[in-house]
């Protein structure tokens, strides 16, 4: 197992290699120069300052040269600097705001897996009951809202209309830090980014219980004596579960996105936001650096679903 | 011998019927059997024929959704003495006898294991769940089950996964799964249609073994006579959800009183018949025709559509079991005749 988490990790390593020259190559594709990130329009410039410019920073030789400057730099740990605020590392500003995104998607991955299985398990057993059909309204209605307008809906209802919660950030300002302030502006943003995952989890779960309680196995518990309940949690529950496990590692991914949007409404000091200042202002370093610590993260991602995917089946073998 | 025996089960008039679109359809209509200790009686009959709804009203396995027993009586005689009538048990107390009054088996070994938990883990389930033992104990328990139903290295076994084991030695686990709380009853519900004629035969004779030291009742559900032959004391052939026929094996073997029975056994291909009817031009007997549609059944005998012997009397009505001898049972009007 360690072998392969080795590889598999090596593997990605070479994936973060290729997603750091695609994104490099895309950002450039795009119109506008870096220069123009770089200068103050304020302040008249002439052309030759201007020429000068781009040969100190390095923008007047070839792409492929630009990139294996900035590859080289970035191999030994230094990803440049932001362009917006010169005096900041990207490293130190993408690290800084890790532990907030990370936070906040924890958060919304442990909502949406506990909820979407809980939910998908009484639906299925309760099949065409009431509960199963609110529950599958909701999961329609979760799936086909995008995150922007379930962002700003939840904002309104519970921030603005009822006022339950605050409307952004992470801790009150000025406030001694407190964990009943942070999970008091956690929980709003972080169950809105969940709904989605909730919703198609559920969804899974349901299609998969209904399956595995329609099995020869489940058939054969009962035949043993074995109680509803524990036919349920420990002889389905389990295998049920398989299919959901690859669905919750592929639909991280899919949270990733949805965090720079919540994070933008909720104005949630993580990488979103940081990606989402940094597009805006230009500030290429900053977006490369952001996309390959989240390109990194997906990777990691997707190695840890595998391996709880061996964890609970043993027909399966990593390696 | 096995008149004097103690009667474990005894099903009277069992009728299951199953909901579908266009209304109720019945699958088992009123069918009596009786299951004494060291007993075996073989259900027999073609799919359709209603003896696995049988054994599955028995066990009171049905979802409520397919199916239901709709009438009739399903008495055991419990480990304790006591006689309850199955049918009208809570559940509560119907989970206290299945796995542990009444043992199942079932067709598919590999389907019928949970593929992610050990052999030895659902072996010693019915342990834990009904003689409350600790996980240790149970285990050791499924050790010498699985000793006991020919599993060589047993204490390695426990600890593997059905997909580690082969398809008998997983049938083997599933007969000591349910022969793990000593069951009164052993239902088998065509345990060795899936496998290996070898290891069919292997599997036969370890279920005999296995009835004679225990001295359980076993009902044997299959469609295969020669499996019947092989392994029951009595037979009851079940055609369109009736029994049509009754008695000891050999009775009904050699001479068969309804005319259903005689097409099964004529349709059993015996050694040297290739040859001999290649030579001779003959065909294997088959018996003409389809079981009738659960749906849409004859008002008369069921099997009248397909009977050389059927007469104008046959579809009046559902004849009644004519007794051919004390214990051999035919429901045809024409049974002197067959």
């Amino acid at each position: 197992m360690l072998k392969y988490s080795l590889r598999r990790l090596l593997i990605g390593a070479g994936m973060l290699l290729a997603l750091s020259m695609l994104i490099f190559v895309m950002l450039r594709l795009t119109p506008g120069d870096p220069i123009d990130a770089y200068i103050d329009p304020n302040v008249p410039m002439s052309p030759s300052d201007l020429v000068e410019l781009r040969a100190t920073l390095g923008l007047d030789q070839p792409l492929p040269v630009q990139y294996l400057a900035w590859l080289q730099q970035a191999l030994t740990g230094n990803l440049g600097y932001s362009i917006q605020r010169p005096d900041q590392a990207v490293l130190g500003l993408v690290v800084s705001r890790v532990g907030p995104t990370v936070l906040l998607m924890g958060t919304a991955i442990v909502i949406a897996i506990i909820a979407g299985i809980a939910t998908g398990i009484v639906s299925a057993v309760r099949r065409n009951s009431l509960a199963d059909i609110s529950f599958s309204v909701l999961a329609v209605t979760g799936i086909s809202s995008p995150p922007f307008l379930s962002g700003l809906v939840g904002l309104y209802l519970f921030s603005v209309y009822f006022n339950w919660m605050p409307s952004g950030g992470m801790l009150t300002p000025g406030r001694e830090f407190s964990l009943l302030d942070l999970i008091h502006h956690l929980i709003l943003p972080a169950s809105l980014l969940a709904l989605a995952q909730t919703a198609l989890i559920m969804r899974y779960m349901r299609g998969s219980m209904l399956e595995v309680l329609n099995l020869d196995y489940v058939r054969t518990a009962r035949a043993k004596g074995v109680s509803e309940f524990w036919v349920i949690t420990k002889h389905a529950l389990r295998n049920a579960l398989l299919p959901v496990i690859t669905l919750i590692g592929s639909t991280i991914g899919l949270a990733i996105g949805g965090a720079i949007f919540i994070e933008s409404v909720f104005n949630w000091p993580g990488m979103g936001l940081l990606m989402v200042t940094a597009v805006e202002n230009r500030d290429y370093p900053v977006i490369m650096g952001s996309t390959l610590v989240i390109g990194a993260c997906v990777i990691v991602v997707n190695l840890m679903t595998d391996l709880a995917y061996a964890a609970v089946d043993p027909r399966i073998k990593v390696g | 011998m096995q008149q004097a025996a103690e009667t474990i089960l005894d099903v009277k008039g069992l009728r299951t019927v199953f909901r579908v679109r266009a209304g109720e359809v019945t699958a088992v209509n009123g069918i009596d059997l009786s299951v004494a200790a060291g007993e075996t009686l073989a259900l027999v009959g073609e799919s359709g024929s209603g003896k696995s709804v049988t054994s599955l009203s028995v066990m009171r396995l049905l979802t409520r959704k397919i199916g239901a027993i709709a009438a009739g009586s399903v008495h055991l005689k419990r480990k304790d003495g006591k006689v309850r009538d199955l049918v009208s048990l809570s559940e509560q107390e119907m989970r206290s006898i299945r796995g542990d009054d009444i043992g199942m088996i079932f067709q598919e070994p590999m389907s019928s294991l949970n593929p992610v938990y050990t052999i030895g883990d659902q072996i010693s389930e019915p342990i834990r769940i009904h003689r409350g033992a600790d996980r240790k104990s149970a285990m050791d328990a499924a050790i010498s089950l699985l000793d006991q139903v020919g599993i060589p290295d047993a204490a390695r076994r426990v600890k593997q996964y059905p997909h580690e084991l082969s398809g008998g030695m997983r049938q083997r686990a599933t007969i000591a799964m349910a022969l793990a709380c000593d069951p009164t009853l052993l239902i088998a519900d065509e345990p060795t249609t899936a496998l290996d004629v070898t290891i069919q035969a292997q599997i036969l004779d370890l279920l005999q073994k296995l009835q004679r030291e225990r001295g359980m009742a076993m009902l044997f559900v299959t469609h295969n006579l020669g499996v019947v032959a092989e392994i029951a004391h009595r037979v009851a052939v079940m055609y369109a959800g009736r029994i049509v026929e009754t008695g000891p094996v050999v009775d009904v073997f050699r001479n068969p009183k309804h005319p259903y029975t005689m097409g099964l056994l004529a349709s059993m291909p015996k050694l040297g018949d290739a040859t001999r009817m290649k030579q001779a031009g003959e065909k294997l007997a088959a018996i003409p025709g389809m079981v009738p549609s659960l749906m849409n059944m004859p008002a008369g005998c069921a099997f009248e559509p397909r009977c050389k012997f059927a007469t104008e009397d046959c579809r009046k009505a559902v004849p009644p079991l004519f007794d051919v001898s004390p214990h051999h049972k035919s429901r045809c009007i024409h049974w002197q005749e067959v």
